[in-house]
């Protein structure tokens, strides 16, 4: 029975997995996220100026304002294709869970983005190239970033599952992505906090806590703590879980 | 193979199927008539597992569906109506993907797609996108993925939907064939299909069961008509009717 589940779950991912790679939506994205996170670190972020061999400022910095947009551009046909083509009423009548399609998917995706990032070693190489890094933060940076993407799709992920439009998926999931991130970004976390009255500020300070960008930070810098992590991983159980909520009311 | 008892759907306060009960054994082929929205569709999405019943019980092969889906559906077949499929895979890939569901690997898969390409003449089109295929082409693929596994129920949502006479005839030969081994349940709108390929009809209307035997004696239900679309004109209501 054990078996069973895992065959679902591989075949379900096999397909989603190579049917990525058949529309050329895919090769865009990557090519986009590439030009934007070199483009970022070179220009924005002042890599060569800044003359300091690390990637935590120039590189890893801009990654989730780069994720905001492209992750729910590479999830947004995740559920919303398999509705729009009455897939999804096949799907669910053969001998599989919800959950096998569902982390089938994810999986799929989350292992196209691996790639996607993958092929930023090149700035990896430079900054060893020119400098004498120190290899923790870069790790962590890497970690970091992987995780802030799949955060992004399994919003994404939820999000498909309601609707069978993938342009409806992608401005929802960018608007919830946009709102997970900037609830926690420094900035505007410090002037809510100075015009709201005192009292307030532990609220605030809590909300800002349940953002990606309080926990992308700590992470980027080079400090991997558990609680970072497992803070990430709850995001995408619960983005999971409701996508599964999303499919059965499809079904209700 | 097939028991539903007391089958009844509710959507919101409208209700879609109301009170449905039949079995259909091996051997059989049942065929479900009605208007357009009667609740044909419904039923079967609820007897395949994808929709839950509001109230009812289904029995597929003797497992309960709503307790055991995942091993009631093992024995099912489905051919959603408009059949629907990945645009971006070829026939065989389509095929392939649907035999692993299934449980299919290796040898076995090859010969399962084999077996159903020819049984549904898709071997010219095997390698060609499923976007490409007309709709002949795409109806026959959704129709091999129901029976890839060879299953011993198979449910069928308008087969012949959108088909050519010959292509019509063929797919109903294929059922009465298949008929002969399997428990099958079919909808449509074309009253000789009935007659020609079932030994069962139920007509359906607004959600209940309105009439329910053999093609012969439902041509013979009601008096002063001698043709099952005369029958069927005279119990359905139309919803063009106030």
């Amino acid at each position: 029975m054990k078996n069973r589940d895992l065959a679902n779950t591989m075949a379900i991912f096999k397909r989603e997995f190579l049917s990525y790679f058949n529309s050329p939506v895919l090769y865009v994205i990557v090519v986009i996220f590439l030009l934007a996170a070199m483009g970022f670190a070179f220009f924005f972020g002042r890599f060569l100026d800044s003359d300091n061999a690390s990637l935590t400022q120039a590189f890893f910095f801009w990654h989730p304002w780069i994720y905001i947009v492209l992750a729910p551009a590479v999830g947004m046909r995740m559920w919303s294709e398999e509705h729009r083509l009455g897939t999804f009423e096949l799907l669910m009548t053969m001998p599989l869970s919800p959950w096998q399609a569902i982390i089938g998917k994810f999986i799929a995706s989350a292992l196209v983005w691996a790639i996607g990032l993958a092929l930023t070693f090149s700035i990896v190489l430079t900054v060893c190239w020119l400098g004498d890094p120190d290899p923790g933060p870069i790790m962590t940076g890497y970690a970091a970033s992987y995780l802030y993407a799949l955060g992004c799709l399994a919003v994404t992920s939820a999000a498909s599952a309601y609707t069978r439009s993938q342009v409806v998926c992608f401005i929802v999931s960018v608007a919830l992505c946009i709102l997970l991130t900037l609830i926690g970004y420094p900035g505007i976390v410090d002037t809510v906090v100075r015009t709201l009255p005192g009292s307030l500020e532990s609220v605030v300070r809590f909300v800002s806590y349940l953002s990606f960008m309080d926990h992308f930070y700590e992470m980027s810098k080079g400090i991997l703590v558990i609680r970072d992590v497992l803070y990430f991983v709850s995001v995408i159980v619960i983005a999971l879980v409701v996508t599964n909520m999303g499919l059965r009311s499809k079904r209700a | 193979m097939i028991q539903v008892q007391n089958l009844r759907k509710v959507f919101g306060s409208k209700v879609a199927v109301d009170d449905v009960s039949f079995t259909v054994e091996k051997g059989q082929v049942l065929g479900f008539l009605g208007p357009n929205g009667a609740g044909k569709s419904t039923s079967m999405r609820m007897v395949t597992g994808y929709f839950r019943p509001t109230a009812g019980s289904i029995k597929i092969g003797g497992v309960d569906m709503l307790e055991e889906p995942e091993l009631a559906k093992r024995s099912l077949g489905y051919l959603p109506e408009n059949a629907p499929l990945y645009s971006d895979m070829t026939v065989a890939s389509f095929l392939g993907f649907c035999a692993e569901m299934r449980g299919l690997n290796g040898a076995a898969k090859a010969k399962a797609i084999d077996r159903v390409l020819d049984l549904c003449f898709l071997h010219k089109v095997r390698n060609q996108s499923v976007d490409t295929l007309s709709k002949g082409y795409r109806h026959r693929t959704c129709f091999a993925q129901s029976i890839i596994h060879d299953p011993e129920v198979l449910i069928l949502d308008e087969p012949t939907d959108g088909l050519d006479p010959n292509q019509k005839h063929e797919i109903r030969n294929l059922i009465k064939h298949m008929g002969e081994t399997k428990a099958i349940i079919f909808s449509t709108h074309i009253l000789e299909e009935v007659e020609a390929a079932c030994t069962r009809a139920m007509i359906i209307d607004r959600g209940k069961v309105v009439a329910d035997g053999t093609p012969a004696q439902l041509k013979k239900l009601v008096p002063g008509c001698n043709t099952l679309d005369e029958v069927f004109r005279s119990i359905t209501r139309s919803d063009l009717e106030k």
